[in-house]
């Protein structure tokens, strides 16, 4: 038992995932955050004379079927999905801290029917959720967020609200309250910090989450639709064009792996510095 | 008394993906072609001519096998009266057949009438009936048939036209008498030099229509054998179809397709045989292992403009829009040059009707006219446009994100809001709430239904065009009784609509079909449909 | 006991019918705010008023819309569960919902079974071949490929397996799709590559939650204790260890088959498979009410029924939670 506790030891240590991850996202954000200002070439510009060109130095991932470069219009997409996974993760993540900390701490008969409630949208398939909700609210850019963002909460309302649990009967809390402290003060002064590293495992993978059903949306055409460029709906195109331009689905399609994959990492390694051993 | 041809033969609008074949005019296919036609009709010449030259040989190799043609929208109806959609007509061509029906020129031939005729004053029809037409049960077409099934379509039956064209309120049947066995007396409540193509309609047992259990059953070259939702419909060859040596198939299935980019996977792996709604791009990447075969479809693509909005209710606004628009180049984006750039609600290929007016706003964009237009207009930093686009249709979309970056150069500040096909219907189609719409209006062989939806009452006119002298000129040429006559007052109503930029319309795109090699035989029709019984293996 | 299963189990079917009817009245709401109105979406551009007016009447879309769930429930409780409003069986008729989601279903289903074969066959080897931590460039090896592996749209792998057994190796006939009715066995072969795209992320989920399961047992006192009697390492890992560890991957497992019987959206429309995932979503752009609603409140009670059986598993397997 020794050896393999060392090494998990090792790990916390040094944690090379967190770093490794930690790379990864921060060039991901980096190209996203720069793909909102700046593109090396235009995302619209179109050109019958350069279609379906190879990946080259003048296009660093190759042209499409309008002639248009690739990688400006991946680094365009990825900000585009980027800040959809950003304000899905704000919006489910704050409501999720405001709700499970409300149910958590307080528990009783609100907290038991809003656990009814997250288990009920918990156990239904996500993707499907998300689009029954975008063909009430219509699809779209706004609408997109707001459904991913209401599917998404419950799974925050739980893992807050059993951190929350967890915390309410501590010793220091008891004291707090002893003391007179407020019960705001206690929720998101005393509380609230000490479930960051739990919290922050969980907004990246709910983060990744939202990439992943942002993109899948987008290629079944219901999320975000052209012109505005995202990961998901460049894929659907580029499935045509499978054959003559390969490359043309690999750049989105490596480019999600690449942002989905620095998160997890980085999330795991957060959680081996945290010494905790969890499912996922 | 008021008359308004309002052809029903034509189908759905802008079912771009459902395009139509034309591969001759309308009534005088032989006459001089556009430079466009000429050369996509050489390919469905040749087609048509090694068809013909092995047509009559019975028993002759080529007969039998089955083919797979991939399809993109579902049934909406198995219904022939009833069915609206284009890509449903498109196959129920196969099993039904109208007294008269459309052949390759675009000319009417009989079907199950052997001869009609028209009385002086263009109000009564005399149809005699072939002799020796079959059900595909088996049962002899009857005087009665003919006659329950336009009474079923006009809406004589039950008070609900199912073909608006033949209802009497649109100038159609008032009523129907057998005068013998073989001859059926139609009576119409105006004349129409149009109204023989709504006689297409098809003829079905009688009863059949009120029949819950009842299967398709029609008198043409296929008859049907299955159909399942979002995966095929299965029909196989009539052996007693009139026409002698069709059809060649003994099998066909139309197989619905996921998406136009599976469609290309599919064909290349072989599981379709002939796929009719290429992009430009995909035949490109097609071209050398199937047969493309290309001609000009029957689909008028516009970016429609709301005449109503309180913007583009000046003219001068319109007019910039026209202006901008570089329409050489969207035909070189999206249909790779084979679109036929137009100016007006008309089909080149219909060319006793069709005027040239591609020099009012030129084609090849002229943003400085643009912007020195809507400066007069009172927009000298130019105005905010949106333009919504039903996001099912590539071509449409496609179109618009070229369009968008032209307008924009223009101070058109544009915005492609893609919709869903259903909330395009309602919001855009029916309610008329939008400012610009990118989509295509389509006729099958009058060129008439084409304008008539731009008169000011039109319930179809949904960009709100509104021109009394359109009006007025549109019901001299529905009344007119003379083709010349009709022909000027056509060409009159397009250079209004133009002067006027009612809306800016772009082209008429190219239908492109891939075939398997080892067939042959596929014919380009004036309308919408996909004739396989002429169809066969080499 | 007995009585105790059987309250039980009463419990639960009134929680799944509770479930069923709101989910059903929330369906229907949705239905009554998406834009959109299915006598435009059939008639498309050809309506005429008087044709619009018949349809509505044979949809009975003039009753109000309380009239119209009352009429819709009754149906249903009778077992008619309502006509398409979109496909044609004749002429004449709509085809039944019942006869068009029947037919779907075994797609589905059995994507879902070739799925859960390949996830179990793999995933559960793999799990406690990692978990026995051989070795550190082993374990951080395979971490770093179920990473990855997860991180991989569904849609993507899709296109990725199209790509290099369909059309590269040709493996496969993309699109190729054979109905299970007329050639079975074709049909399962085509459905093998689809089969594996749904597999590849769930195999490298359920191999980490397995191992993560098996290590924290590892620690536990029992192993312990086991080990002082002399039992081999060997013996120690599959007779304790591993039955132990696989508790928590059955709730894994039940809820990866709850989300592929609910449809493979993505993957269905990939391989263009005819399944229930794909017929929900062009209902849904049919605006084909019946249709959407029966498959709605088809994909509520296959989760609630797998997570109740898999709870009922658990009960069985492990006697401590019948206590509580």
């Amino acid at each position: 038992m020794g050896k393999l506790q060392r090494i998990m030891k090792k790990l916390h240590n040094k944690s090379p995932y967190f770093w490794i991850g930690l790379f990864m996202s921060s060039v991901a954000v980096v190209w996203a955050v720069l793909g909102f200002f700046w593109t090396p070439c235009s995302t619209t510009a179109m050109s019958a004379a350069e279609r379906f060109q190879a990946p080259s130095w003048g296009h660093l991932f190759g042209t499409d079927n309008f002639g248009r470069d690739i990688f400006s219009r991946v680094m365009k997409g990825a900000s585009t999905t980027v800040l959809v996974g950003l304000l899905v993760v704000l919006f489910s993540g704050g409501f999720g801290v405001l709700i499970g900390a409300l149910t958590g701490y307080f528990g009783g008969i609100l907290d038991e029917l809003v656990m009814r409630f997250v288990d009920a949208v918990n156990g239904f398939p996500s993707i499907l959720l998300a689009l029954v909700m975008i063909s009430v609210l219509g699809s779209g850019r706004h609408n997109l967020i707001l459904s991913l963002g209401i599917v998404f909460t419950p799974s925050f309302i739980r893992i807050v609200r059993s951190e929350f649990i967890r915390l309410r009967d501590a010793d220091y809390i008891s004291r707090a309250r002893l003391m007179g402290v407020k019960k705001i003060r206690i929720l998101f002064v005393h509380i609230l910090p000490n479930i960051l590293s739990t919290f922050s495992v969980s907004v990246m993978i709910g983060f990744n989450n939202a990439i992943l059903a942002e993109s899948g949306m987008s290629y079944l055409g219901i999320g975000v639709l052209p012109p505005d460029a995202s990961l998901g709906n460049m894929l659907s195109d580029a499935q045509g064009y499978l054959m003559r331009a390969p490359w043309y689905a690999m750049a989105p399609g490596l480019t999600i792996v690449w942002i989905v994959l620095g998160f997890s990492l980085l999330s795991e390694g957060i959680r081996r510095n945290a010494g905790e051993v969890r499912g996922l | 008394m008021k008359r308004r041809i309002s052809v029903y033969f034509m189908t759905a609008l802008l079912l771009m993906t459902a395009l139509g074949g034309c591969a001759g005019g309308t009534q005088k296919p032989s006459e001089d072609k556009s430079s466009l036609e000429s050369t996509v009709a050489e390919n469905s010449q040749a087609v048509q001519s090694s068809q013909e030259t092995k047509a009559d040989g019975t028993g002759e190799a080529g007969y039998g096998g089955k083919v797979v043609v991939g399809i993109q929208q579902d049934m909406d109806s198995l219904d022939p009266h009833k069915a609206t959609a284009a890509g449903t007509k498109e196959i129920l061509f196969n099993i039904f057949e109208g007294l008269v029906k459309p052949d390759p020129d675009g000319n009417l031939i009989n079907a199950v009438a052997s001869d009609y005729s028209i009385s002086e004053d263009g109000l009564t029809y005399t149809f005699t009936l072939r002799e020796g037409v079959k059900f595909h049960n088996g049962n002899n077409v009857t005087a009665e048939d003919v006659k329950y099934s336009l009474e079923r379509a006009s809406g004589l039956l039950d008070g609900t036209a199912l073909i608006s064209s033949l209802s009497a309120a649109k100038g159609g049947i008032t009523k129907v008498d057998i005068l013998n066995d073989n001859t059926v007396q139609v009576s119409v409540s105006s004349a129409n030099l149009e109204l023989i193509y709504s006689f297409t309609a098809a003829i079905i047992p009688a009863g059949s229509g009120e029949d819950p259990e009842a299967q398709p059953v029609g008198t043409g070259p296929f008859s049907f054998v299955s159909y399942k939702p979002q995966e095929s419909i299965v029909l196989k060859k009539n052996p007693d179809y009139w026409q002698q040596g069709l059809p060649y198939l003994d099998e066909v299935d139309f197989k619905i397709v996921n998406s136009a980019d599976t469609a290309l996977l599919e064909l290349q792996g072989g599981s379709i045989d002939i796929y009719p709604y290429l992009t430009d791009s995909q035949a490109t990447e097609l071209q050398g292992k199937m047969d493309v075969l290309s001609a000009p479809s029957n689909v008028v693509q516009a970016l429609f403009l709301n005449n109503a909005d309180p913007v583009l209710k000046d003219v001068k606004v319109r007019q910039a829009i026209c202006y901008a628009l570089d329409r050489d180049s969207v035909n070189d984006f999206v249909f790779g040059g084979n679109a036929a750039v137009v100016s007006c609600a008309m089909l080149p290929t219909m060319q006793s009707y069709y005027e040239d007016l591609n020099s009012v706003y030129g084609t090849s964009g002229n943003a400085e006219k643009a912007k020195e237009l809507l400066a007069e207009a009172g927009y000298p930093d130019g105005i905010d446009f949106t333009i919504q686009v039903p996001s099912n249709y590539e071509v449409h979309m496609e179109t618009a994100e070229v369009v968008a970056d032209q307008l924009n150069a223009a101070n058109i500040h544009t915005t492609v809001v893609p919709v869903e096909w259903e909330t395009w219907l309602s919001d855009v189609y029916n309610g008329r709430k939008y400012q610009g719409t990118i989509s295509g209006i389509t006729t099958d062989m009058t060129p008439g239904y084409l304008l008539n939806r731009f008169q000011t009452e039109s319930s179809k006119n949904f960009v709100n065009y509104a021109n009394a002298k359109y009006d007025e000129t549109y019901a001299k040429a529905a009344a007119s009784l003379d083709l010349t006559e009709k022909a000027g007052y056509y060409k009159e109503l397009q250079k209004l609509m133009a002067e006027d930029a009612g809306t800016a319309f772009l082209s008429v795109p190219p239908i492109t079909v891939a075939i398997k090699p080892e067939l042959e035989g596929y014919t380009f029709y004036p309308v919408y449909v996909q004739d396989m019984s002429v169809v066969k293996y080499k | 006991m007995q009585y105790r299963m059987t309250k039980l189990i009463g419990k639960k079917l009134i929680t799944l019918i509770m479930t069923l009817f709101l989910v059903s009245v929330a369906a229907f709401l949705a239905f009554q705010i998406i834009p959109g109105d299915v006598v435009n979406a059939i008639l498309g551009t050809e309506a005429t008023p008087e044709r619009e007016a018949k349809l509505r009447e044979e949809l009975g879309l003039n009753d109000p819309p309380v009239v119209r769930y009352l009429h819709w429930i009754g149906g249903v409780l009778h077992g008619d569960l309502g006509r398409s409003y979109r496909y044609s069986k004749s002429m004449n008729e709509m085809l039944p919902v019942a006869e068009l989601i029947g037919d779907k279903l075994p797609v589905t289903l059995w994507l879902a079974a070739l799925a859960v074969f390949f996830i179990v066959v793999v995933s559960i080897p793999l799990g406690v071949f990692w978990a026995q931590g051989k070795s550190h460039f082993l374990d951080a090896f395979l971490n770093v490929l179920t990473q990855s592996v997860m991180a991989v749209p569904s849609f993507f792998l899709g296109i990725l397996v199209t790509y290099l057994f369909g059309m590269v190796l040709k493996w496969f006939q993309p699109g190729g799709y054979v109905s299970y009715q007329k050639d079975f066995a074709g049909f399962l072969k085509y459905l093998v590559f689809p089969a594996i795209s749904v597999a590849i992320p769930k195999i490298a989920m359920t191999a980490r939650f397995l191992r993560n399961s098996m290590l924290t047992e590892k620690t536990s006192d029992y192993v312990r204790t086991a080990k002082s009697k002399g039992c081999t390492d060997r013996q120690v890992m599959y007779g304790h260890v591993l039955r132990n560890a696989m508790m928590p991957v059955v709730t894994f497992l039940g809820m990866i088959i709850a989300e592929i019987v609910a449809g493979s959206i993505v993957v269905e429309q990939v391989f263009g498979l005819p399944g229930v995932g794909r017929l929900l979503i062009s209902s849904i752009s049919n605006r084909d009410f019946p249709v959407v609603e029966i498959l709605i409140l088809y994909i509520t009670a296959v989760v609630i029924v797998v997570y109740f059986l898999v709870d009922l598993l658990y009960r069985v397997i492990d006697p401590r939670i019948r206590e509580m």
